[in-house]
């Protein structure tokens, strides 16, 4: 097996002699781009600051190439590794090709004179990060997402093996988040640059990453592919999620769940549910779900908010077990909402259900027949009414 | 290609300016003394002995390079200063290390002088420079706790109030031939150099602002902050040691030569950056230097002209140029905010 490009060997990190995290065994090939999650103050940039050399580790050490990064100079150090930082710089009278330009550092005579080749470099570097437009312009009138480019240019400029950047993304709005990533991931394919990054959006982590560290003080580290860390258990636990869920095939993330009795039974399914859901997640309303199939688009979010599901096999009709539990759930709750879900051979028990409802003369909101805003107004007052007669 | 244009236009006009100043320095005085005298008793050395080649080689010309070496060392001092802290309105004086050497150099002379008749000149600069390097100090100890702007500068004036009145005391408790000795530059002021000063300001100066130049691909690196700067390989240690003792010594040689001097350090750099629209060490330390030089020459022109026969104190005259800059700066500033 190939030794990685750069790995840690039985790493620990911390401040003035106390460690904050030990045995870190980690290790990443030429190309491949590590991303380090976990909750704020974790350790992330600590374990950062010592793979680019800005902290000492306090025991272990750190393999760039097949040898210890603090073998190197500091130049040839810096022709290998470059950094973005968490920390906004301020300028005076510099342009961004002049920002850009001092990732030349390492490369200039003694005097830092840039050569025809250096310059075109720089101009490179600019391309790549699609900011050509803006290279004459002061540095400091930039917004937030163009300084973050411009920086990562920079970097770039250095024509390292690797680049580190802590949080990235943070201060950019969407579009330059993925715009961002983006040329991450190109220059890993193409220029086989190895990346390592802290990024808080776990979402983006997962698409992006080749490999995962999740960081947390106090848990153990895990280290492996996305496919590997990322389970609801241990993105649970990595940020200590008691309330609301993350979901970790779509990405999403649901408010906290509404406990109690349902007295509102949601007749769901086809992603018809979902606005139902979340409205009624909006109400703090506890409502009961069904009858879902394990695979419907309705169903993690169903299963990140109902207080009650009733959920059936895929690709099979639906068990008679699964309607009886169904119409049970239904005698108890008060309103029936139809979520406009359409029927076919398989989910015909949806439309006993609803027969059964009118029946048993529930209150039954349509929303074929009206708007969301309408269906919240109804469930207000109908709700307010059983609230009074209970009592 | 426009940018280079623009940096040539700015050092032919400092060059010109710079020619200028020398001129009406020479040419202006109490004392009249027709150009083509003055042509004379500088270039081909006539009428040695007269009271006007006095006025000319002993006054004059040491004044007035005096006034410009200075000058561009207090400029330097500031400018190194602001980068090291990346704080726009740095300088030696604002940040109380003027002070210092003032105090150090204060205190160090009322205690010899019981003893020996005169401190030599090297001494004084030697003195100060230390002086100076503790108020360094103590700022640096205060500024790893604020982070903040204006706290920094809070501090620097602290710093330099307490040197102050320290000062003061030694002053109150001095005799009356030592009084005369510190008053001379407790106001700040070019009258009295002698060739002897000249000598040794070029001797301190000119290689530290060598030094200086020498050290513009780094100064360049730092000027993207400190964690940037040890990413491409600059030992940081070091190179913070190299700048404190630099700028340090710079505003050490001033103050034991004039005397404390405020706002130079401050204004000059600033005025040098938004001439040359550029912050590039390699093309903006000579040309803050240059910058010091005129201005420093035209101040003390003004110093010991507009009153004349009465002289002002060369602080004065620059506070007057130098502070509307410093108050023009941080307001500009608050509004990109």
């Amino acid at each position: 097996m190939l030794k990685p490009f750069i790995y840690t060997k039985d790493l620990s990190v911390g401040y003035h002699g106390k460690s904050l995290i030990s045995d870190i065994n980690i290790g990443i090939h030429k190309g491949k781009i590590l991303t380090l999650i976990g909750p704020n103050g974790s350790g992330k940039s600590t374990i950062l600051k010592n793979l680019i050399r800005e902290l000492r580790p306090l025991s272990g050490a750190v393999v760039l190439d097949g040898k210890d990064v603090y073998s190197y100079s500091g130049t040839n150090f810096a022709k290998e590794v470059a950094v973005v930082l968490t920390e906004r710089i301020q300028t005076e009278m510099m342009t961004c090709f002049d920002v850009v330009a001092m990732g030349r550092y390492p490369y200039t005579n003694y005097f830092g004179k840039l050569t025809k080749e250096d310059k075109e470099i720089v101009l490179q570097s600019l391309e790549m990060v699609h900011a050509m437009d803006i290279a004459e312009q002061d540095f400091n009138d930039l917004s937030d997402g163009q300084k973050q480019r411009v920086m990562l240019a920079r970097a770039i400029c250095q024509q390292p093996q690797v680049i580190v950047l802590d949080e990235p993304t943070s201060f950019l709005d969407i579009r330059h988040k993925i715009e961002l990533l983006d040329i991450l991931r190109k220059m890993a394919v193409r220029q086989q640059v190895t990346v390592i990054m802290s990024l808080h959006e776990i979402d983006l982590a997962y698409k992006i990453s080749d490999y995962i560290l999740t960081v947390n003080g106090k848990h153990q580290l895990q280290f492996g592919t996305p496919q590997q860390i990322y389970t609801q258990t241990n993105i649970r636990d990595l940020y200590e999620l008691s309330q609301g869920t993350y979901d970790v095939t779509s990405g999403s993330v649901e408010l906290a769940k509404v406990e109690g009795t349902p007295q509102i039974f949601v007749l769901g399914g086809c992603g018809y549910g979902v606005a139902v859901y979340r409205m009624l997640q909006r109400m703090q309303l506890p409502f009961a779900t069904g009858i879902l199939y394990e695979n419907d688009i309705d169903y993690p979010v169903a299963l990140a908010l109902a207080a009650q599901m009733i959920t059936a096999s895929p690709f099979e009709p639906i068990d008679e077990m699964v309607c009886q539990q169904a119409v049970m759930q239904l005698t108890q709750a008060q309103i029936v909402i139809d979520s406009g879900c359409p029927i076919g051979t398989f989910n015909a028990a949806q439309k006993q259900l609803r027969q059964l409802a009118t029946e048993a003369g529930k209150v039954i909101i349509d929303c074929k027949k009206q708007s969301l805003e309408e269906v919240e107004y109804v469930i207000q007052n109908s709700y307010k009414m059983f609230m009074q007669r209970k009592r | 290609m426009k940018r280079r244009i623009r940096i040539e236009i700015v050092y032919i006009i400092l060059i010109v300016l710079s020619i200028c100043a020398v001129v009406l320095n020479i040419n202006t005085g109490n004392i009249h003394i027709s150009p083509l005298r003055i042509f004379r008793i500088i270039f081909l050395k006539q009428g040695a002995g007269s009271a006007e080649f006095n006025i000319i080689w002993k006054i004059r010309l040491p004044r007035l390079l005096t006034a410009s070496i200075l000058g561009g060392a207090l400029a330097l001092s500031g400018y190194l200063l602001q980068t090291f802290f990346r704080n726009p309105i740095a300088g030696p004086f604002v940040l109380g290390i003027s002070s210092g050497a003032k105090m150090f150099l204060a205190v160090t002379m009322v205690f010899l002088l019981n003893y020996i008749p005169s401190m030599p000149v090297w001494a004084q600069v030697f003195t100060a420079f230390v002086g100076s390097l503790m108020a360094m100090l103590y700022v640096l100890v205060f500024a790893n706790r604020v982070h903040s702007m204006a706290m920094l500068l809070v501090i620097g004036i602290m710093i330099s109030y307490i040197c102050s009145a320290v000062t003061d005391v030694c002053i109150t408790f001095a005799n009356d031939s030592q009084i005369a000795n510190l008053t001379h530059w407790a106001m700040g002021s070019f009258s009295g150099s002698s060739w002897t000063t000249v000598q040794i300001a070029a001797a301190v100066v000119l290689p530290t602002a060598l030094i200086t130049y020498l050290c513009s691909k780094p100064i360049g690196a730092y000027q993207l902050g400190e964690g940037y700067a040890k990413s491409m390989g600059i030992n940081i240690k070091v190179f913070r040691v190299i700048i404190i003792v630099l700028s340090s010594l710079l505003s050490a040689c001033v103050t034991a030569l004039a005397g404390p001097i405020s706002f130079v350090g401050i204004a000059v750099p600033h005025i040098t950056r938004l001439l040359l629209r550029t912050s590039k060490p390699l093309i903006s330390i000579p040309a803050i230097f240059l910058t010091g030089m005129v201005f420093s020459m035209f101040c003390d022109l003004i110093a010991r002209t507009i009153f004349s026969p009465s002289e002002l104190a060369i602080g004065t005259v620059t506070a007057v140029f130098g502070a509307p800059i410093v108050i023009w700066l941080m307001v500009s500033r608050q509004k990109k905010h």
